[in-house]
């Protein structure tokens, strides 16, 4: 997994609220058994119509945004469980995901995959959104380890709630697999005393 | 101290405490598709990890197999390759696999409970959201990212943060039309879509008492809809019953025993949940959606709400309704009846006795989905397959079918679909299609008529 310490940069605005993960990733890619290739189907069906062509009013094709933070409406990652959400979001290319709210499934998958979902409060959120619109190349600093999100045009700033272990990891580049395969001596004692 | 449903269960199976909340949570059973798993296979293979527990795990092709022609191969390369890839990886690992064709091949969640093996106070997991719905039977079920079904490989165990407790009482009789559909988009419609993020719901009161357990599934399937992670339901007699003499379930002196510790599972009088809701059975009416998320519910009967905000104004557009428009005559070529939501044997006795003596509109083209090969064996044994072929449906062969239309059971771009799934997203039925989510009782009235009609008038 990708470690995650500190990111300047620019960020792609997406002001629409309850982003599902049928909208990060339609069900029709998921056919892959790999985790390759997702990132040039995020937002497919808005970045594309049917025939193809690019929508060149969708914010990630215009080409005055650009950056690897994605800024999205409330309650981002609604929906189905499906990682490729995540993997997408990767692929493409993001590595910050900032939102006033995050469905849980999706919050835990972009963490496995060494996206930090960055929540914040609504009015920092509106903040975040002007100060694109005045200055699309403005850069938001976002340091993991003071838990701090920071628009350096104007040093606003918020502090951002994260668990600790869950911070460890994506400072690390660590997942959950290692630690739990490191348990099993206490899962197998588990298995042999649980009474029902 | 006084424990909830959802404690008692929890609390069986925590492993280990560890710092920051964090705690090592046991699940009893793994149930596994062809769309969530090869990436975590892979993962498992790469590391040298052996998977920890194979007979805990149980597989099935759901997700992305066609519904007609099950017998030949699979048309689609990359579902072909998807569903060889289920196939090896369970043969190599030794986990039971109900592939295409066989006779408990089903939906996970469909086929997992009628076989007896969804039981009160397990944990379950699955690489889908819609897992919750295990816990009509007093079990915690949830969905889990492909990252987490590669843990689940390994340990057997995830490592978690137990979420907050919520409980959705409703307490009354439900009107006649009404069905456990209507209750949760009712719910849903109330609450919102993320009300319920962070948090496991109980739902309790007479109505869900009185409910059958394909009725308790379903409510609970829609869980996720309102953002919590699962839904429970205490067990009761009416689970014990449904459970008893299923393939996988105890039996005898096992059951028994079972059943007495089961019994010791619902909410302690006087436990506190972190949040409460109460509804009115009473209040409740035939549902429909109107726009993109599934909490845009509104009763047959009324008007679509008018709310000034640009996502709000994007969903309508999308959907190509009005504010204050009302949904009754609106013309729809397209019904769809199943899911892992509403395609159990219950389901199409809802709608067999709506249609049964009538004749389908000829515009509508409408897909009736069993979601397991039970479920299709007993539609065939109790006439209700002859009830649908005499007014002009076809049944199909199971699988997730119109729900997330990953096969070929696509609908077309800006065609309405009334359908008894779970989500209404943009695009999710097919690019650019339309859907109204609804009960199978709606959604066969819709099939027979052409266009959405007052359900409420028929029971007048």
């Amino acid at each position: 997994m990708d470690k995650f310490t500190k990111l300047t940069s620019s960020a792609i605005p997406l002001e629409i609220e309850n982003i599902d993960t049928d909208q990060i990733i339609p069900a029709r890619f998921l056919k892959a058994t790999d985790k390759k290739g997702f990132g040039e189907n995020l937002f497919r069906d808005w970045r594309f119509d049917k025939n193809g062509n690019t929508n060149t009013d969708f914010p990630l094709n215009d080409k005055k945004f650009s950056g690897s933070i994605l800024v999205a409406g409330d309650n981002f990652g609604c929906g189905s469980s499906r990682e490729h959400a995540a993997w997408a979001v990767h692929g493409y290319g993001f590595k910050v995901v900032v939102s006033s709210f995050f469905a849980d499934i999706f919050k835990g998958n972009a963490l496995n995959n060494g996206v930090l979902p960055v929540q914040v409060s609504p009015s920092f959120l509106k903040n975040i959104f002007e100060e694109i619109k005045k200055n699309p190349e403005a850069d938001i600093e976002v340091d993991l380890e003071a838990q701090t999100i920071t628009l350096l045009s104007n040093q606003q700033s918020e502090s951002f709630e994260i668990n600790s272990y869950k911070k460890t990891c994506l400072i690390n580049g660590y997942d959950d697999i290692d630690f739990l395969v490191s348990m099993k001596e206490e899962i197998q004692a588990f298995e042999k005393d649980r009474v029902e | 101290m006084k424990k909830t449903l959802f404690d008692k269960v929890w609390d069986a199976h925590v492993v280990k405490e560890m710092k920051d909340k964090q705690q090592i949570l046991y699940i009893d059973k793994h149930l596994i598709h062809e769309v969530t798993s090869p990436q975590a296979f892979n993962e498992l293979e790469q590391r040298g990890i052996p998977i920890f527990r194979p007979n805990q795990i149980v597989a099935t092709a759901d997700h992305n197999t066609p519904t007609l022609d099950q017998h030949l191969p699979v048309k689609d390369e990359m579902s072909r390759n998807q569903l060889n890839q289920l196939n090896k990886n369970c043969s190599k690992n030794n986990i039971t696999l109900y592939d295409l064709g066989h006779k408990y091949n089903g939906i996970a969640h469909v086929m997992s409970p009628e076989l007896g093996i969804t039981q009160p106070g397990m944990t379950m997991v699955c690489g889908d959201s819609h897992t919750s719905t295990h816990g009509a039977f007093g079990t915690i079920a949830f969905g889990i990212g492909t990252s987490q079904v590669a843990q689940v490989f390994a340990s057997q165990s995830l490592l978690l943060q137990k979420p907050k407790s919520l409980r959705i009482t409703v307490n009354g009789k439900l009107k006649p039309g009404v069905l456990p559909k209507d209750v949760i988009l009712y719910i849903i419609a109330k609450l919102g879509t993320n009300s319920g993020t962070g948090y496991f719901c109980e739902y309790a009161g007479s109505v869900f008492e009185d409910m059958s357990m394909e009725g308790r599934m379903t409510v609970c399937n829609m869980s996720i809809e309102m953002g919590a992670r699962g839904g429970m339901i205490a067990p009761d007699e009416t689970t014990f019953n449904y459970i008893k003499g299923r393939e996988f379930a105890p039996k005898g002196d096992e059951f028994d025993k079972k059943v007495a510790h089961w019994k010791t599972l619902p909410t302690d009088e006087g436990a506190v949940f972190d949040q409460e809701y109460h509804f009115d059975a009473e209040d409740i009416e035939p549902m429909i959606t109107f726009g993109t998320n599934p909490g845009m519910g509104i009763k047959i009967n009324e008007s679509i709400p008018s709310e000034d905000n640009a996502s709000f104004e994007k969903s309508l557009a999308y959907m190509d309704f009005q504010k204050g428009q009302s949904l009754i005559d609106q013309k729809v070529n397209y019904v769809f009846i199943g899911s892992c939501t509403n395609g159990r044997i219950e389901d199409f006795r809802a709608a067999a006795k709506f249609i049964e003596g009538k004749v389908k509109a000829e515009h509508v083209t409408a897909w009736f989905v069993p979601g397991s090969q039970q479920v299709a064996k007993q539609i065939e044994e109790e006439g209700l397959k002859d009830v649908f072929e005499q007014a002009g449906f076809q049944l199909r062969q199971p699988g997730c079918s119109a729900c997330l239309a990953m096969n070929d059971d696509k609908i077309p771009e800006g065609e309405y679909c009334v359908s008894t799934s779970n989500r209404n997203f943009e695009g999710r039925q097919g690019q650019g299609a339309r859907t109204i989510l609804a009960s199978p009782l709606v959604a066969a009235a819709t099939a027979i008529n052409g266009k959405i009609i007052d359900i409420t008038k028929q029971f007048d």
